[in-house]
């Protein structure tokens, strides 16, 4: 294992240009281990997401099937991936942290914190006087100190991240009642809901920015040095030490980064439903657990994809979809739920041993 | 006088309010034109009778679930109020909490207090706090269950309710009224948690009542009370119902992300009828600004009639307007819908969502 996450700190060093470049799936990861390692390089990645795409094919299959036209309507499809995206930026910052061996379950209470703490009378008066970027900055600020702490409070004072967070996920979220009195705050700065609500080439603006934060995060999680640092840290921490990465400072930069995606992804629910609320972001730590481990990235650290990450995201999201517009109730959605994760894991597996031995 | 001429019809055709003692507040006072009254009212007291008249001083003690949302929060502040408005009340209040463990011991305090006249519980879990409060009864101090209700009817002497069934029946009918028997018409419906016993009333008595016109639900999807939840339902629900003539959505304060995403998809089709009375929701009726035409109310005054009722039971007194000399052992409040044309009464109690 050592000399696997060893392995990959030296690609961490700018030598790592090597790599070909012409790659579209995320590059195999140190637990992959042996020489064969580059020859698997362009199927590699892909046979590792395959089975996640023929999940989503296969549910995209049953949904064309069972309201054809309902379903591939350039609306419906606009709905499945506006939903997405807010989920899906948590999860992009989530899938950085469980890669790093972390778990981040304050991502929900810090995405309504953030949310609230963007909306409140000061903070939209302020807008108002200067410009709704004012409101971005604040949920954005917020997320990303919430995350500061995480990660300090992780990495110097040397608690279990599943602690660490949990305790966050608490306190972020009874700050957040304190600070909006548990009420709704409506959004009433105008320009903020247009741009928000308004779209790009006929793409609502939030799901560019999901796309955008996934390329970052692709690029991030591939093609830097951090990235290949926050692999090294999940798959090893001791070899990664011993290879001079400053594990503690490294830790506090991947909380940040999950708050500062839970920040955005707060104003970009501020966009879609015009309310901050301390209940904003319930349960959100989990859905987006969910979908990075479906997409593939190992809970225990050491390996992550973000391509998988977008699937999983989707995925459930497709599912949701395809459920309500068979008007199934939501006691079958459950059922069907749990089963479609086992399948999509299973399928996954199977895939990547097949491309391993292949 | 029409108003009060469709609630009677309403009391008629509604199943429940005839199978338990409809408290129609704006009835039980003797002057039913009183400002801010309403179904949702309280705060106003039955002036004309002599149990207004200040009496011996009693002490009720009060617990309730922790105020985490708007209605909950409007539940204490309304029995509060109320309290405050008689001299010879003096209200108990526990902090809010939704530890069954602490609420438990914060009503053994009471009991163990000897001064106590009367407790009005608003359970978190009315199972879990049935054993305390038939200690309570058991040592000679009336209990007043609100709202949540125990397995137990011993456990109480009085139960003060809101009407789940009511509030589907009646959004049922004002829909039926609206749309009439067309047999196109799509119907659909946004509920809270699914799994929730007062979910399931309200949407059979939603379905009941729908049935009697002959419509049905088209189509259904669960939200969870909060903005995010009836926001991401809602966007999938419009998408599954190209068109549509009404939407029933049980909750006010998620009615914010319902309303959300009817707006992000530029919907207007249809009318749509919100549930609880938020005052946010009776604004967009008051100002025909959006497609909510009506709520349902499901009264955030009930802990305050709980404690009304408790003041009378401590000081050996009854409901003047019925001929009765006890107080009733149950009171269901009504669940009147708030349109355009009675939105004024009912605006100044609603709550802030």
């Amino acid at each position: 294992m050592s000399e696997q996450a060893a392995r990959s700190v030296s690609g961490a060093e700018p030598s790592s240009a090597s790599l070909p470049s012409t790659e579209s799936a995320p590059p195999p990861a140190p637990d992959e281990g042996g020489q064969g390692a580059r020859a698997r390089l362009g199927g590699g990645g892909l046979g590792r997401s395959l089975g996640l795409i023929v999940a989503l094919l296969l549910i995209c299959l049953v949904g064309a099937l069972t309201s054809g036209d309902r379903f591939l309507d350039v609306d419906n499809v606009l709905t499945i991936v506006r939903g997405a995206a807010v989920i899906g930026v948590v999860s992009i910052g989530m899938t950085f942290v469980i890669t790093a061996g972390g778990i981040d379950l304050s991502v929900g209470s810090v995405l309504g914190l953030a949310s609230v703490w963007a909306t409140t009378l000061a903070t939209q008066a302020m807008a108002e006087d200067v410009h709704w970027v004012v409101m971005v900055f604040t949920g954005v600020a917020v997320g990303t100190a919430a995350g500061i702490v995480n990660g300090i409070v992780v990495s110097y004072g040397k608690v279990v991240s599943f602690i660490a967070t949990f305790a966050m996920l608490i306190a972020a979220r009874g700050l957040a009642e304190i600070i909006s009195g548990r009420g709704t705050q409506l959004v009433t700065n105008d320009g903020f809901d247009d741009f928000f609500n308004g779209s790009f080439l006929g793409v609502p603006t939030i799901v560019w920015m999901f796309i955008v934060v996934a390329a970052l995060g692709w690029v991030v999680l591939n093609r830097t040095t951090f990235g290949r640092r926050t692999v090294a840290v999940g798959g090893n921490a001791e070899a990664a030490r011993l290879a001079g990465i400053n594990i503690r400072r490294h830790t506090v930069y991947v909380f940040a980064l999950s708050g500062f995606t839970a920040g955005l992804a707060a104003v970009m629910m501020l966009g879609r439903t015009g309310a901050g609320s301390s209940t904003n972001g319930m349960l959100y730590e989990l859905d987006a657990i969910a979908a990075v481990v479906v997409g593939g990235t190992l809970l225990v650290g050491g390996r992550g994809t973000i391509v998988g990450t977008v699937i999983g995201v989707l995925i459930f999201q497709t599912l949701t979809n395809v459920f309500v517009l068979n008007n199934l109730s939501t006691s079958v959605q459950a059922l069907v739920q749990g089963a479609i994760i086992v399948i999509a894991v299973l399928l996954q597996q199977r895939f990547v041993v097949r491309a391993r031995s292949t | 006088m029409t108003a009060s001429l469709t609630l009677r019809r309403r009391v008629t055709a509604s199943l429940a309010a005839l199978a338990s003692v409809a408290l129609l507040a704006s009835c039980t006072g003797n002057t039913p034109e009183t400002t801010g009254g309403g179904g949702g009212g309280g705060g106003d007291t039955n002036a004309g009778s002599s149990n207004d008249d200040t009496g011996e001083t009693v002490t009720i003690g009060f617990s309730a679930p922790a105020a985490d949302h708007g209605w909950m929060g409007s539940m204490s502040t309304h029995a509060q109020n109320l309290a405050d408005e008689y001299d010879d009340v003096e209200l108990l209040v526990a902090e809010g909490t939704n530890d069954v463990n602490l609420q438990i011991s914060q009503i053994e305090t009471f009991i163990n207090n000897d001064e106590m006249d009367a407790i009005v519980v608003v359970p978190f879990d009315g199972g879990a706090l049935t054993g305390v409060a038939l200690e309570a009864m058991e040592a000679g101090i009336p209990v007043i269950n609100v709202d949540r209700e125990f397995s137990d009817p011993n456990a109480a002497r009085v139960t003060v309710m809101g009407d789940n069934y009511g509030m589907g029946h009646n959004a049922g009918e004002y829909i039926c009224e609206q749309v009439g028997d067309d047999p196109e018409a799509v119907v659909a419906e946004v509920t809270g948690i699914a799994s929730l016993p007062l979910t399931e009333e309200r949407t059979q008595g939603f379905e009941d009542a729908l049935g009697a016109c002959g419509q049905e639900v088209d189509n259904r999807v669960a939200a969870d009370f909060t903005v995010q939840g009836g926001e991401s339902a809602t966007a999938n629900l419009l998408q599954a119902a190209p068109e549509i003539d009404a939407i029933w959505n049980h909750d006010d304060d998620q009615g914010v992300g319902v309303l959300a995403a009817i707006e992000n998809a530029d919907r207007d089709e249809f009318f749509m009828v919100g549930g609880a009375g938020s005052a946010n929701m009776m604004r967009h009726i008051q100002e025909e600004d959006s497609v909510v035409e009506a709520t349902v109310v499901y009264p955030s005054s009930q802990a305050a009639n709980g404690v009304a009722l408790a003041r009378l039971l401590a000081q050996e007194k009854s409901l003047s307007d019925l001929v009765e000399n006890e107080v009733p052992r149950q009171v269901q409040l009504f669940a009147p819908v708030v349109t355009k044309e009675n939105v004024d009464q009912y605006i100044d109690s609603a709550f802030e969502s």
